[in-house]
Parts: structure tokens; sequence; C-alpha cells
């Protein structure tokens, strides 16, 4: 018997494991806690990765726009502009509704292959990068500075130009908390408490006692029941994933807001 | 006041009608929500595609610019380019047929940028200039925009496609005339972009 179960649970657990293995070989899974600045090559040093981080959190605390630097050591055989979409798009980077992220990816160079970057707009911020615009960027700020292994200046100067070229758009634009929840736990409990009526007014009719249900009009039942069908729509996923630019750890990035990208932006190697 | 059986026979009936009734709402409205989706997503690969198209006058006339620059690719792009405006899709109708023949249009658009981006090669001035490089920059991003909506497309007409076919909400679509929407499908040469390898 306690064979069988542990033999369930060592199967499910295997199941479980290899999945999310086979997913997170193809791109980098979303950070936990969230990081605006991801080093997974380790080219960084720990003060420039928090500097970055600082001036990154910084810039989406005032406007919600969230910039996401990623630095990998393989593109694992995708297109660079292919890489920084995917990674945009699980990771959610940028307020949903407004999708105003977007995600610098560089490839360091190594002995053998040519390091690449690429610059993903997410749809909000498209019309202040355009893709002319994102290709100047990596090609004035970023790859100059890459070629002579400078990496953080490279990656310093084009997120602020990035930044104050966002900032004509989104300036002032205080970001609202998530669209209004659509669930209504009330709704659940209301064909509870129609089938409360109905019952007491079949044992009222038959006791003529203690009957709740003789003073609640028909009419009124009738509406209650009509507005459970409107309520009960709610979407669990929306409920749980408000989390958006809050909670998480005291005074650093909150989280990424579930934005949206459609393959906008330019890339370069060097 | 004594409530009759009769009465409460009549309230459940009704109760049992307007359960029925909320819940056959629910299913042709989320329909409806779901048809919605992928019209916005076509709305969206057309939106792509016609951003491709006007990026080509531009290119052209760059290119054009250059001092014995090979006409007949240049031909065939603006031929192609008139042949895909001139495919008007019914978003109504987003059946196989229909979706098949704006993808061949398109495909047109595809090869022959990929000819003239091949023939750009030859001279390298052309591609020294930052002109150049920003179109060429903006034609990538395109392609790469291309191909995201049109995986967008093909997941919500999967997620329309399956609520359509699954009981119960295959009685009502039948009812309502929901049609299933067809999908883009790879086909040779389709899937390859221009090559914009430099």
């Amino acid at each position: 018997m306690k064979t069988t179960v542990s033999r369930i649970v060592t199967i499910f657990l295997i199941f479980l494991f290899s999945s999310s293995f086979l997913y997170s070989q193809d791109i980098p899974a979303r950070p936990e806690p969230p990081k605006l600045v991801n080093d997974l090559a380790g080219i960084l040093s720990v003060e420039e990765v928090q500097q970055l981080e600082s001036k990154l959190v910084a810039f989406n605390d005032s406007t919600s726009t969230q910039l996401v630097v990623v630095i990998v050591k393989s593109l694992n055989g995708y297109d660079k502009n292919e890489f920084a979409y995917r990674i945009g798009e699980s990771w959610g980077v940028g307020q949903k509704g407004k999708n105003n992220g977007a995600v610098i990816l560089v490839k360091p160079k190594s002995a053998n292959e040519n390091g690449e970057v690429s610059i993903q707009t997410g749809y909000g911020v498209e019309g202040a990068i355009p893709d002319a615009l994102a290709i100047r960027i990596v090609d004035n700020e970023m790859i100059p500075r890459f070629k002579e292994g400078n990496y953080y200046q490279g990656i310093d100067a084009a997120t602020s130009t990035m930044i104050s070229l966002l900032k004509g758009e989104f300036t002032a634009d205080q970001y609202k908390k998530r669209t209004k929840d659509k669930s209504n736990p009330v709704a659940l409990i209301i064909p509870l408490i129609i089938l409360v009526i109905v019952f007491t007014m079949i044992r009222g009719s038959r006791y003529q006692a203690h009957s709740v249900g003789k003073h609640i009009p028909f009419w009124t039942a009738l509406w209650m029941l009509g507005s459970m069908g409107g309520g009960s729509r709610g979407n669990w996923h929306d409920f749980s994933s408000g989390s958006g630019g809050f909670g998480g750890g005291g005074g650093g990035f909150g989280g990424f807001g579930g934005g949206s990208f459609g393959g906008g932006g330019a890339g370069g190697s060097w | 006041m004594k409530i009759s059986k009769g009465w409460i026979i009549l309230i459940v009936i009704v109760v049992i009608i307007f359960l029925l009734f909320s819940w056959g709402t629910g299913i042709y409205n989320k329909l409806v929500a779901q048809e919605e989706g992928v019209n916005q997503a076509w709305a969206n690969v057309e939106n792509v595609y016609q951003r491709r198209l006007d990026l080509i006058p531009n290119l052209v006339n760059t290119v054009k610019g250059v001092a014995n620059f090979e006409q007949s690719t240049l031909t065939a792009v603006i031929e192609a380019r008139a042949k895909a405006t001139s495919v008007q899709i019914n978003p109504k109708n987003l059946d196989e047929g229909s979706i098949q023949k704006f993808q061949e249009a398109q495909n047109g658009v595809s090869s022959a940028l990929g000819r003239l981006m091949v023939v750009v090669e030859q001279y390298p001035q052309l591609k020294a200039t930052q002109n150049f490089s920003e179109l060429q920059a903006q034609l990538e991003g395109t392609e790469n925009r291309i191909s995201v909506e049109r995986m967008k497309f093909n997941q919500s007409a999967q997620a329309y496609n399956t609520y359509l076919r699954r009981f119960p909400a295959n009685i009502f679509a039948g009812l309502f005339g929901f049609q299933k929407k067809a999908y883009f499908t790879s086909d040779k040469g389709a899937e390859k972009a221009p090559a914009v390898q430099f």
C-alpha cells in the first residue's frame, strides 16, 4: 500500500519536473522573485547589476513601463528576435492593456560564436521606439561598446536612451490598479439562497409556520436569479494575476504586469 | 396566505426556464466573444501584412536611386504588391479557401522581396547607407510581426474552434450559424521570411 502511493507520487513528480524542465530549456523561466536585470551569463558585476536594476525599477515606479535586460549564454537555436519576443510574451513584461514593456536581450560574443543583441518592443512601446530607432540604438549605443567588451556601458547607454524616448510618451500617466475585478463571490451564494427560499415555501405551505419565503416577493426572487447569470462569469485567472506591480520584496521590483508583444523591434550581431 | 401546490410547481418551472435561458445566453455570448477575438486577431494579421505592403514603395524608391539597379526584381516586387493589394478577404468568412487565397498573394510578395534582398547583396554602397539599414530593420521587424500575429490568429481560432465543436456549444453553434475558422498553414516558402541576414 505504502509503496503504491509512493510510486504514484514519484511518477507524478517526475512528470511535473520533466515538463517544467523541458520548458525551461527553451526560454529562461520568469525570475522568482521578479527582477528587471537578469544576467544569466554572469558578465556583469554585482554593483553593475544593482545600478541597472535600481535605474529600471525607478523608471517602472514612475511610469509603469518595464524595461527588462536579459543576458544569456546561448540562444538555444532560436533567432535572437524570436528569443527576446518569447521572453517578453511569456514573462508578461509591461502592464496588461498598456503593453508598455521592452526586452533587451544580449548574448555575449564567445570564442566561436558571434555576439547577438535584440531589442523587442511591446505593442505599447512601438510608437515611442519604432524599429528604425531600435536599430539605431543597437548600432550606435550597444554594438560599438560591446565590441570593446564594455557590456555594462552599452546596456546602460541603451536603457538611458530608451527611457528618455519613452518618457515622451507615458509621462505622468499614473498606472491605475488593474481593471476592476469581474468575479463576484456573492453570486455563488445566490443559488443557495433561492434553494432555501423554495424549500421554505414548500414547508410553509405545508405547516403554515416560520415562513421566510412569503416575505420575499416573487419578482424579487426572479431578479436575484437573473443577476446570478451575469455575476458568476468571473475569471479566476484575472483575479489571481491581479498582483501586478505590487507585492513582492520591499522596495524592489514588484513584478511583471502581463504585457503583450507583437514582434516589433530590431536586432544586430557583432 | 396559503401557497397552493400549483404555485410551487409554477415557480419551479419558471426557475428552470430561467436557468436554461441564462445557460444558453452564456454559451451564445461566449461564442460571440470568441468569434470577436478571432476577428480581432485577423484584423491584426491584415494590419501587419498591410504594414509590409506600405514599406515597399519606400524600399523601391531607395533602391531605385542606385545606379543601374537590376530592374526586373523591382518590377516583380511592385507587381506582387499590386496583386496582394487586390485580394480582399471578408472577415465574416474565414474559411480555408479565403485564407489560402490571402496567403498565396502574400507569399508572392514574400518571395519577390526575398529575391530583391538577394540582389541588394551585390550593391555594398546601398547597404552602407543609414536609410537602407533602417528600412531593412523595419522590414525585418515587420516579418517578425507577421509571424507573431499569424501565430496569435491560429491560437485564437483554435480556442474558438475547440469551444465551438464541443458539446453543448455545438448545438447552439448550429442553431445560430457559427462557422469553424480556418488556420494559417506553413507551406513551402511561406514560413521562410525573405533572407534579411547581413
